[in-house]
């Protein structure tokens, strides 16, 4: 037996023991996940369990080195544990922007104080993150924002607005992008960190079209900061938010799984009859769908060993989003009349889950941007 | 997912063989413009045994390289760039599967290994690719077998000194039962070459009354279904891996004419319009080789869901290719149309390797009934 099946057994064995079988159960929605922070309410002993005996074992950020409260695993060993995961359908224990997109940045660019400070408790769910990038005109083009830190001494002095801040109104701190130079448009922004209980930070949410709220927008009225919760250089900050971006991008990207497995099987289209023309295209999705798992994959494996064009989450973000919203489409199709109901408690959230996935290619960078990455840095095409 | 270093070294090398020895002036138009019967140069098929490619599959203990389909598929990805003509993929790949492990594996190896011979498999009978519906009739007849009925589309069959012919021995068609691997010489059966749009050769192979002698049965008398199976899946997954170097060769040839063509003044890759369409290409390219590579993989490894993935990888490389190839001819403009420039023979390879083994509705359908809808 080789090092990496003694891993796989052990890691099989343990999990078959302290994965509580609620916590096997296929996610329904969003509001299924554990997001933790400091006013997080456990749905569940269950839930609470899991994140628990995870989190002790660095197994919520299983890559992490330990001293920063990760698991300390080889990328080998963390491909064994996703797929034991997998194998008993364990939900994830922990959802998070700060496992998804600051820890990688912390990891790459904070200093060793910044990193014993936050990563471990990023890593046990204590605090929960919210993302500050967008502004009202600052979208696509998101190096034009405007949103100010004024060198004051002794702290920052914040003032400004964001929008599309993910679960703001949850969040305990931020990570925010600011201006802090007006000389240069990339070469003027600051990456801070803040906690969302300063005062002058205030939130809005926004009402979507699919009837939920996860986004708001963000004030910031004469915030101050310590001068010591930049991350990188001051004014190198687009560094930062670019490499952060690669991460968000590469999450995202992973809705094109849905989950894994064939959408076909999932609608049940061998216990209902069906439309044969919707079967082919069904067929024609799960083909796509599969592809991209095996480009999933590959891209993480790539990803990991250094191999992956820096450029490439855009491409992964650009796929996964289409076919998510693919996905939703045909599930739409497939589920006819009963699929526009409006009421949640009717066991439909198709309508709030296609109307959702419609935001999925613009989030994040829309796919217009990810085109336009692509042909800039990988394809290299002129002009672009 | 990551090619080993053994893997990436393989890779070079038969990039740099493919480029140089089998370019598209040195082989596809050479072949094509002096009508050559074969479709393919026999000079290069010995070049593929000195560098030991022809044994690619052959078991080290047969004197070949003893590799799975991860390397055939890195191999015929450079196929695929350059459209080299070969019998690479039908006889080192499909055929010696197909005799893997029998009596034929010892009477054929060693002059695949030298590059002399070529082998085809017949399967398909109709424009459909269906072998689940095989009626070719082989029945006993003293100690041997008579085979009467037809096969077509039989990839190289004309050239091929042995053709491993599926038959029928018992059972009727849709049964996988009954199937039966016979290895025929070519000249007992009657072969009519036909030009393929490619210009690559397939042949229509007709049997009335031909006496097949007991030794000639490949395996086991009516199972053939496995092995035909794994001939089968090397096949597909080796077209697809094929058709992702048609895809990536086509493309690398259409952005290059992205960054010199000019257009009202300007490169026409500074436009947005083509940048995004060239863009969404490339990512789709990369995902068909992503499914490719899994595949391989999953075959090499015995995986139990191969045969699902299989069908994902022919059916994505196949309409990835026929998308570059499209493409390709599109954003050359009236170039693209025509016979001296290489971008549509891309076009034209891409139609046929989709079509072989199988074409992107059956292997969706198949994809469907294997996930169980």
């Amino acid at each position: 037996m080789t090092d990496l099946d003694a891993f796989r057994a052990d890691t099989r064995a343990w999990l078959d023991a302290n994965c509580p079988t609620e916590m096997r159960q296929p996610v329904r929605s969003e509001a299924d996940y554990c997001w933790g922070g400091r006013n997080w309410t456990f749905q569940s002993d269950a839930q609470k369990h899991w994140l628990g005996v995870m989190a002790a074992r660095g197994w919520t950020v299983p890559d992490w080195p330990r001293d920063y409260g990760g698991g300390g695993l080889t990328p080998e060993q963390a491909i064994i544990l996703k797929e034991e995961l997998a194998r008993i359908g364990a939900r994830s224990p922990l959802v998070s922007f700060g496992i998804s997109m600051l820890g990688p940045a912390l990891l790459k660019f904070g200093t060793e104080e910044q990193k014993r400070h936050y990563l471990p408790q990023i890593a046990r769910g204590e605090i929960r993150w919210c993302q500050g990038y967008s502004e009202p005109g600052a979208g696509s083009d998101l190096a034009g924002l405007q949103t100010k830190a004024e060198d004051k001494g002794d702290h920052w002095l914040v003032n400004g607005q964001k929008v599309w801040t993910s679960y703001a109104d949850k969040a305990d701190w931020i990570f925010c992008l600011t201006r802090t130079s007006a000389e240069s448009k990339q070469g003027g922004i600051s990456f801070l960190l803040f906690d969302m209980e300063t005062p002058g930070v205030s939130t809005k949410p926004i009402l979507l079209i699919s009837g939920n709220s996860p986004f708001c927008e963000t004030f910031f009225d004469d915030v101050k900061v310590p001068k010591d919760q930049v991350v990188g250089e001051v004014n190198r900050g687009w560094d930062v938010a670019k490499y952060l971006l690669g991460h968000e991008r590469e999450m995202i990207s992973g809705m094109g799984l849905g989950g894994g497995g064939s959408l076909g099987e999932k609608l049940r289209l061998n216990v209902i009859p069906t439309d044969p023309l919707l079967r082919a295209d069904i067929a024609a999705f799960d083909v796509d769908a599969l592809a991209f798992q095996a480009m999933s994959e590959r891209f993480v494996a790539m990803w990991k060993a250094g191999e992956a064009h820096p450029a490439s989450p855009s491409m992964m973000k650009y796929a996964g989003t289409e076919l998510n919203k693919r996905r939703n489409e045909l599930t739409m199709a497939r589920g006819g009349s009963d699929a526009i109901q409006f009421e949640q408690e009717h066991g439909g959230h198709s309508a709030h889950d296609w109307l959702r996935s419609k935001g999925n290619s613009i989030e994040g960078g829309t796919s217009e941007i990810q085109l336009n990455i692509i042909a800039k840095h990988i394809l290299r095409l002129p002009g672009a | 997912m990551l090619l080993t270093d053994d893997q990436k070294m393989l890779q070079e090398t038969a990039a740099n063989f493919l480029a140089e020895e089998g370019s598209i002036a040195k082989q596809l138009r050479h072949w094509r413009d002096t009508h050559c019967e074969d479709g393919f140069g026999h000079a290069l098929w010995k070049q593929f045994g000195e560098l030991g490619l022809t044994g690619i599959a052959i078991p080290e203990s047969h004197d070949g390289l003893g590799l799975g389909a991860t390397e055939a598929a890195l191999v015929l990805e450079e196929i695929g760039r350059n459209l080299t003509p070969s019998p690479f993929l039908t006889t080192a790949v499909v055929a010696t599967k197909a005799i893997e492990g029998t009596a034929h594996a010892e009477r054929w190896y060693p002059s695949i290994l030298s590059g002399e011979a070529a082998l085809a498999l017949a399967v398909d009978e109709s424009s459909r690719h269906a072998p689940e519906q095989m009626a070719l009739e082989a029945k006993r007849q003293g100690n041997g077998f008579v085979v009467n009925g037809h096969k077509q589309f039989v990839v190289q069959a004309a050239s091929a000194d042995m053709i491993v012919t599926a038959a029928r021995t018992s059972g009727s068609p849709g049964d996988s039962n009954g199937v039966t691997l016979f290895a025929v010489p070519r000249d007992v059966a009657k072969v009519e070459n036909v030009n393929l749009t490619d210009s690559s050769k397939a042949a229509y192979v007709h049997f009335e009354n031909v006496e097949l002698d007991a030794d000639a049965v490949i395996g086991e008398v009516d199972g053939g279904w496995a092995p035909l199976s794994r001939a089968l899946n090397a096949g597909r997954v080796g077209a697809a891996a094929e058709l992702v170097g048609v895809a990536a060769g086509s493309s690398a040839m259409t952005f290059d004419y992205l960054r010199t063509r000019k257009q009202f003044g300007k490169l026409i890759g500074e436009f947005q319009a083509l940048q995004h369409r060239a863009a969404h290409l490339y990512g789709e390219i990369e995902i068909a080789r992503a499914a490719v590579i899994k595949t391989a993989q999953m075959l090499d490894s015995g995986d139990e869901r191969a045969d699902l993935w299989v069908s994902v990888a022919k059916a994505k490389a196949a309409d990835v290719a026929s998308l570059a190839a499209r493409e390709g001819v599109q954003m050359h403009g009236g170039i693209g149309m025509t016979d001296e420039h290489d971008i549509g023979l891309y076009l034209k390879r891409e139609a046929v390797l989709g079509e072989l083994f199988g074409e992107i509705y059956y292997h969706r359908n198949r994809v469907a009934a294997l996930s169980g809808y």
